[in-house]
């Protein structure tokens, strides 16, 4: 191997093994040989220079960009500014311990401040006036210098005190007042503009302003991090951090940034699959032999038919219902399964779709006309007549009512697709529809959001319905999702 | 093995000579690769320059740009080689059975009756050479096997003809919309870039760079607007090449400032959707919440 000849660090390969063990904790597939590429990588970078030795490791190691942020945070972590002015110290001791570093950051501020007693000396007010100076002018190494500081003064932190990073982030971002902070900003760049603002540029300098604050923000969390890791040592710290790749991330629990971050996921992934499964209708069968086209191609070679042609196939499309329960807790998971049934639509002869909680309305009229999934989604929540008594879930009444009304649709082409954890409230199952649906459809299928180790406890009883529909799964996250979509076709 | 780049700056520089503007990480990558003597996979969103990227390194480096276009039922015979069938059948009737069948057997298998496509072609070039195989993820997994061997041993192996080694290691591209996921043989011979879309600077920059006669205040507001719409919810968000079209459309009406209509009206250069455009000018001609009372 080329390596044995390339001097490396012995720490470094230590480090690197580490890294390659924590990021593998982290769900990312790494290869042995990317491993090997990323150690012989590293010797071609300056190893000083830090981000070309991040993006040599990362175009080694991370080859799917939705792993890329949980390359990053074990990245901050295992490679973290390291140095004396980073120590967990006692408040007497840290003026001592860092002037120089943010002197020499703070250029043109140090006579300002009186000297000696450097950044430690600045009320809180004069450190959110010279963060009002820094933001209103984009200066950039001056907000990061400020963010230090805020760390320091604000966050509150202690060595060995087992508190994750979002406590100290809180306690930083609410001294600094960063919400007053944005409309502040805004009447200043008012004031200090020739002609009063218009709507549209208004606009404009708030999304300028709202983007600095969040590189603050940023600031203020790298710093933080940089800190937890000089007191907690690298491996505890990646544990804590540690968090499930998008695809992984569970519908019924997700925070509202995984939310956020999911919604993003959803439509690369619809796209993707609608290419997919395009493809596959076309070629998963063999047409039959095209005649014609294999004679006129013979030509070419003597007539001699080296060269068969086929024609595509055209499978027929189904039709598909979607019967989604969408009360609290599994809301989440019914929105994402709508909004992805409706980007692959094309793919289905027809859809309908229809939601419940205790008592059953059809939204398909929502989906018509717009190609705005998200904004149909929307509608389906606010405005679908879905409560008959009480607002909580009754499957029993909502089948009930599926079957009188739409019963009569439910053919052999169509397939139906039911969502929900099935926790009834102890209503009666009224299964027997299931069964009745079996017999008339080409597939019933049952999508579960719940932990299959759930199913059948408390008020479940997904099992009693399972026993009538063709299959019943459990979608938990959007891997889970878009496989059960590419095997439905 | 020469190794083109001196240093990641230098490509850095080279490349913007080149009208590439490339930050820290293409630039990085670029060089990695040249070093590791590996093909880069470049993703990212369509028309944010994965394609310009190859084409400006081959300018970079004086190199032809061998270009193969991937697309679905793309097969050995359109990307590797493919025997001249004929051109052979025809040297076959020409000896009309009278001279004995091995010398035609082995005559018919040479390197004359031999269509080289482009990936053959690159290992094959005498000179520098960039190969770029482009939308990689249109071809069936499947096809994506006949581009192990060339990706990993820079070779083609050809049964009747034996093993064909490259003269030289090409630096080699591959772009790919991610519209599916790439097998894990073929990411593993690569080093990863995604390009997204730029920051603010960069893009202004690019604007500037681009666009003949724009001024600079125009190109910071060009691309402040750009990066305001991209915030949006959009099916698609703007790419770089929109935002260079649009860029170009202002200068050619001679407007020096963007305005709200004027930015309405030219909004269908940015915004391929209809339902698009009505977001982002809804979400512009309102008022952002909050102020109004304030200020009255």
């Amino acid at each position: 191997m080329a390596l044995a000849d390339t001097p490396v660090d012995t720490p470094l390969l230590d480090l690197l093994g580490g890294f390659i063990v924590e990021l593998r904790a982290a769900g990312l597939p790494v290869s042995l040989t990317e491993n090997l590429d990323a150690m012989e990588a590293v010797t071609h970078i300056p190893i000083e220079d830090r981000e070309a030795f991040k993006y040599a490791l990362g175009a080694t190691l991370v080859k799917n960009y939705a792993h890329w942020k949980a390359f990053e945070i074990v990245f901050e972590v295992y490679f973290t500014m390291r140095g004396p002015e980073y120590e967990l110290v006692g408040e007497g001791e840290g003026s001592d311990g860092d002037p120089e570093g943010e002197q020499s950051s703070l250029p043109g501020e140090g006579q300002a401040q009186g000297g000696g007693g450097g950044g430690q000396s600045l009320t809180p007010e004069q450190l959110a006036e010279m963060l009002f100076k820094a933001l209103m002018n984009g200066d950039g190494a001056m907000m990061s210098a400020l963010a230090r500081q805020a760390v320091k003064r604000f966050a509150g932190m202690e060595p060995g005190r087992p508190v994750g990073g979002t406590y100290y982030l809180y306690r930083t971002l609410r001294n600094l007042e960063l919400d007053s902070m944005l409309d502040r900003l805004m009447e200043s760049a008012q004031d200090q503009a020739p002609q009063p603002l218009t709507k549209f540029e208004e606009r404009l300098e708030r999304d300028e302003f709202a983007d600095r604050i969040e590189k603050l923000k940023a600031e203020v969390e790298a710093e933080i991090r940089r800190r937890l890791v000089a007191d907690r040592g690298v491996e505890a710290m990646a544990r804590t951090l540690r968090k499930p790749l998008p695809e992984d991330v569970d519908f019924m629990h997700a925070s509202r940034e995984e939310m956020a971050d999911l919604r993003k996921a959803i439509y690369p992934l619809t796209r993707k699959l609608a290419v997919r499964l395009a493809r596959k209708r076309r070629h998963g069968r063999k047409g039959a032999l095209d005649f014609r086209n294999t004679i006129r191609h013979s030509l070419s070679y003597g007539g001699v038919p080296a060269e068969p042609k086929f024609r595509f196939p055209r499978p027929a499309k189904p039709e598909m219902m979607v019967i989604a329960d969408i009360s609290g807790s599994v809301a989440s998971f019914a929105r994402f399964t709508l909004h992805l049934v409706y980007a692959i639509s094309n793919q289905f002869s027809k859809v309908r779709s229809f939601v419940f909680i205790d008592g059953l309305d059809e939204v398909t009229k929502f989906f018509e006309g717009t190609e705005d999934i998200g904004q149909a989604v929307h509608r389906v929540n606010t405005e679908a007549d879905v409560v008959w008594v009480d607002g909580h879930s009754d499957y029993g009444h909502a089948f009930d009512v599926f079957w009188e009304r739409f019963g009569k649709d439910v053919g052999p082409k169509t397939t139906v697709l039911i969502l929900g954890d099935a926790r009834n409230n102890y209503h009666a199952s009224q299964s027997w529809i299931i069964k009745e649906m079996r017999h008339k459809a080409r597939k019933v299928f049952w999508l579960n959001p719940e932990p299959r180790a759930y199913w059948d406890t408390g008020d479940s009883i997904v099992g009693e319905y399972a026993t009538h529909a063709d299959g019943c799964y459990e979608v938990r996250n959007l891997r889970q999702l878009e496989s059960f979509v590419e095997k439905l076709i | 093995m020469d190794n083109r780049f001196e240093d990641v700056a230098g490509v850095r520089g080279a490349l913007a000579e080149a009208n590439y503007l490339a930050d820290d990480g293409i630039a990085g990558i670029v060089y990695l690769a040249d070093r590791l003597g590996k093909p880069i996979l470049v993703e990212g969103p369509a028309g944010t320059g994965k394609t310009q990227l190859a084409k400006s390194v081959a300018e970079m480096i004086g190199a032809r740009l061998i270009r193969l276009q991937c697309y679905e039922g793309l097969d050995e015979s359109k990307a590797l080689y493919e025997w001249n069938y004929k051109k052979q059948l025809l040297r076959i009737q020409t000896e009309g059975g009278s001279s004995n069948w091995d010398e035609i057997e082995d005559d018919l298998f040479s390197e004359e009756f031999l269509l080289t496509r482009p990936l053959l072609e690159a290992i094959r070039a005498e000179d520098p050479v960039v190969l770029l195989i482009d939308e990689v993820d249109r071809v069936e997994v499947e096809t994506e096997a006949l581009l192990l061997e060339i990706l990993s041993e820079y070779q083609v192996s050809i049964p009747e003809l034996g093993t064909v080694q490259a003269r030289q290691i090409p630096l080699v591209f591959l772009t790919s919309n991610a519209t599916r996921e790439l097998s894990e043989a073929l990411k593993r011979r690569c080093l990863f870039l995604y390009i997204d879309y730029p920051d603010l600077e960069r893009e202004r920059e690019i604007v500037l760079n681009k666009v003949p006669g724009i001024d600079e205040n125009l190109a910071d507001q060009v691309a402040r607007i750009v990066r305001s719409i991209r915030q949006l919810d959009l099916k698609k968000s703007p790419s770089v090449s929109e935002t260079i079209d649009w860029a170009r459309t202002l200068v050619l009406l001679g407007i020096d400032k963007v305005d709200a209509q004027t930015a309405t009206e030219t909004a269908n250069i940015l915004l391929k959707y209809r339902t698009d455009i009505d977001k982002a000018v809804k979400e512009f001609s309102e008022a952002p919440d909050g102020l109004d009372e304030t200020e009255s």
